[in-house]
């Protein structure tokens, strides 16, 4: 073997290697904050924890209940805002709008996907925090809501653009109007990407606190109906870890495994409804 | 070659090479579409040019040409699938069952004059579900499953799916892919089928397989193939329309076409000369 062959097979060698330790330090990431989670909070989830309200300062035990149903309630009134905004103006503009506004709403929600969470803070605060007089359910929704609309509108149109032309005209041939071909094949061919995207907005606001620091607030009791302040998972783990009481850390610790236990499941869970549909194959 | 000119062979589109008698022969059957002084541009490009042609009913007339001749083009007008692309205008007259087609709501032209694509383009659906498409989105009544097989048999894919109608159509070959689509263009019971070279994807025994499926498909409905593969024209066709940069060099009877040819330029391609 020449040196010149050797020396090829030790780079091809070298940057396999490179790339499957970089690979393995990615997922090596998610296992161990994971771990780290369960071994500090593990311990602290118990039937209480799902089922009681915090207990007062120096009481221990009590649980998070409110801030699990707080974080359910604002993630769903969120999406019913956020996803049909995106999912629609998505549909716009991959279909109907012509290059020029195509363009400005584009960079538009790009924009706005790097505009800062506490800046939508402020604007959520303003536009419905302050007409209303009360931290809210609502507001803190509409504050996650608006930070939802940009990516799942530009990944709706980006997996409807990606649907083969072939598809749509083959529906338009046998006599399917515009509107129809969206409906019936584009958006089937498609939405497999598109609810991957919808989910992966949706754990991102999940984790939101700091929209949520001044527009849902923070509630040591049940929130009743949307009006009202709500506790909820993200802020109840900013408040508890920079407590100075050792047993709001492990429960800290604990919100934080019941927050990413909850995305993963509601991952899993839309993944295996995902699996049963027909996918486009890869030409 | 030059884009807006017009290109300087033959500035005189008439037909040369039809002989008297057959041009009589053909005028003499019933037309299904006629195509009358069409031009079609992309943009400032002409690539059709003052071309007129009769589609006779429940034959196979083919397209054929080099690459780049229009054939697809023309196809394309013939249920307005042109109109997909934005710059495209199209001048002149095309009839269907004597009704000027581009006067017509285009989705009801659409399920009277089928259509068959280059490359098998099933929808993400099951097999039946391909094939009862069309039926559902025109709201039919017809008992749906009937219809399905009744398609399916026309289109000679039965025997191989009826077991499996609930499967992915992406299960299927190639060769079975492209006679589903022609089933799903079936199903609507169009007066006109439009195939776009709907063989040049696949092997040789599937081609075959398609190839007899057309020429049975004559008593259903009318069929306007294009192709670049002129044995295939000469195998199925009854008429074989020659096209070359945007003009309609000749047109005859396929065995005459392809026998004694009426221009030395369809002559010139035929025998392979150039194309």
């Amino acid at each position: 073997m020449s040196s010149r062959l050797r020396w090829r097979k030790f780079v091809s060698n070298f940057m396999l290697a490179m790339t499957g330790l970089c690979a393995l330090i990615a997922v090596s990431v998610l296992f161990f904050i994971l771990g780290y989670l369960v071994y500090h909070g593990g311990a602290s989830i118990n039937w209480a924890f799902f089922t009681r309200l915090p207990t007062p300062v120096g009481e221990s035990g009590g649980g998070m209940a409110n801030a699990i149903v707080g974080s359910a309630k604002l993630l769903l009134l969120a999406s019913l805002l956020g996803v049909p905004v995106g999912f629609f103006g998505g549909i716009y503009l991959a279909e109907f709008s012509g290059r020029a506004s195509a363009f400005v709403v584009r960079y538009a929600a790009d924009l706005l996907n790097g505009v800062p969470s506490i800046v939508i803070g402020i604007v959520a605060y303003s536009l419905v925090v302050l007409p209303f007089k009360h931290y809210s359910t609502a507001a803190g929704s509409f504050a996650l809501g608006l930070m939802m609309i940009p990516i799942t509108l530009r990944s709706t149109e980006e997996f409807l653009n990606a649907v083969p032309r072939e598809l749509r005209e083959g529906a338009m041939a046998l006599g399917a109007s515009k509107w129809k071909t969206i409906v019936t094949v584009v958006v089937p061919a498609a939405y497999r990407g598109i609810l991957t995207a919808v989910l992966l907005a949706f754990a991102r606001v999940a984790g939101e606190t700091v929209p949520l620091l001044f527009t849902a607030f923070g509630n040591r009791f049940w929130s009743p109906g949307w009006g009202q302040p709500t506790a909820s998972l993200p802020v109840m783990i900013f408040t508890y870890a920079i407590s100075p009481y050792e047993d709001w850390h492990r429960q800290a610790w604990a919100a934080g495994l019941v927050l990413l236990g909850l995305i993963l499941a509601i991952n899993i869970v839309a993944r295996s409804i995902l699996a049963r549909g027909i996918a486009v194959p890869r030409s | 070659m030059q884009a807006s000119a017009r290109p300087a062979v033959s500035v005189n589109i008439t037909p040369t090479g039809t002989v008297t008698a057959n041009r009589e022969a053909h005028a003499s059957l019933p037309m299904r579409m006629t195509i009358s002084k069409v031009n079609f541009f992309y943009g400032a490009k002409q690539v059709l040019f003052d071309i007129s042609l009769g589609i006779a009913m429940s034959k196979v007339t083919a397209l054929i040409g080099p690459s780049g001749c229009g054939k697809s083009t023309l196809l394309r007008t013939l249920n307005r699938m042109h109109e997909t692309v934005n710059t495209a205008r199209l001048e002149g007259e095309i009839l269907l069952d004597g009704q000027n087609i581009l006067a017509q709501d285009v989705t009801a032209l659409r399920r009277r004059v089928g259509m068959v694509f280059q490359r098998p383009n099933p929808f993400p659906k099951s097999i039946f579900d391909n094939v009862a498409y069309g039926l559902k989105i025109n709201g039919s009544k017809l008992p749906l499953a009937e219809a399905v097989e009744k398609s399916l048999r026309h289109a000679a894919l039965w025997d191989e799916v009826k077991d499996h109608l609930h499967k992915s159509a992406y299960e299927l070959s190639g060769g079975q892919q492209q006679r589903l689509c022609i089933a799903r263009a079936l199903a609507v019971e169009p007066e006109v089928l439009l195939l776009d070279e709907p063989c040049s994807a696949l092997d040789p025994i599937s081609t075959a397989k398609i190839e007899e499926l057309l020429v049975q498909l004559k008593d259903l409905c009318t069929i306007v193939t294009v192709t670049h593969n002129m044995q295939q024209a000469a195998r199925i066709s009854d008429f074989t329309a020659f096209l070359l940069t945007g003009q309609l060099i000749e047109f005859s009877p396929t065995p005459q076409l392809f026998t004694t040819p009426g221009d030395p330029r369809t002559e010139a391609y035929i025998t392979g000369r150039f194309g």
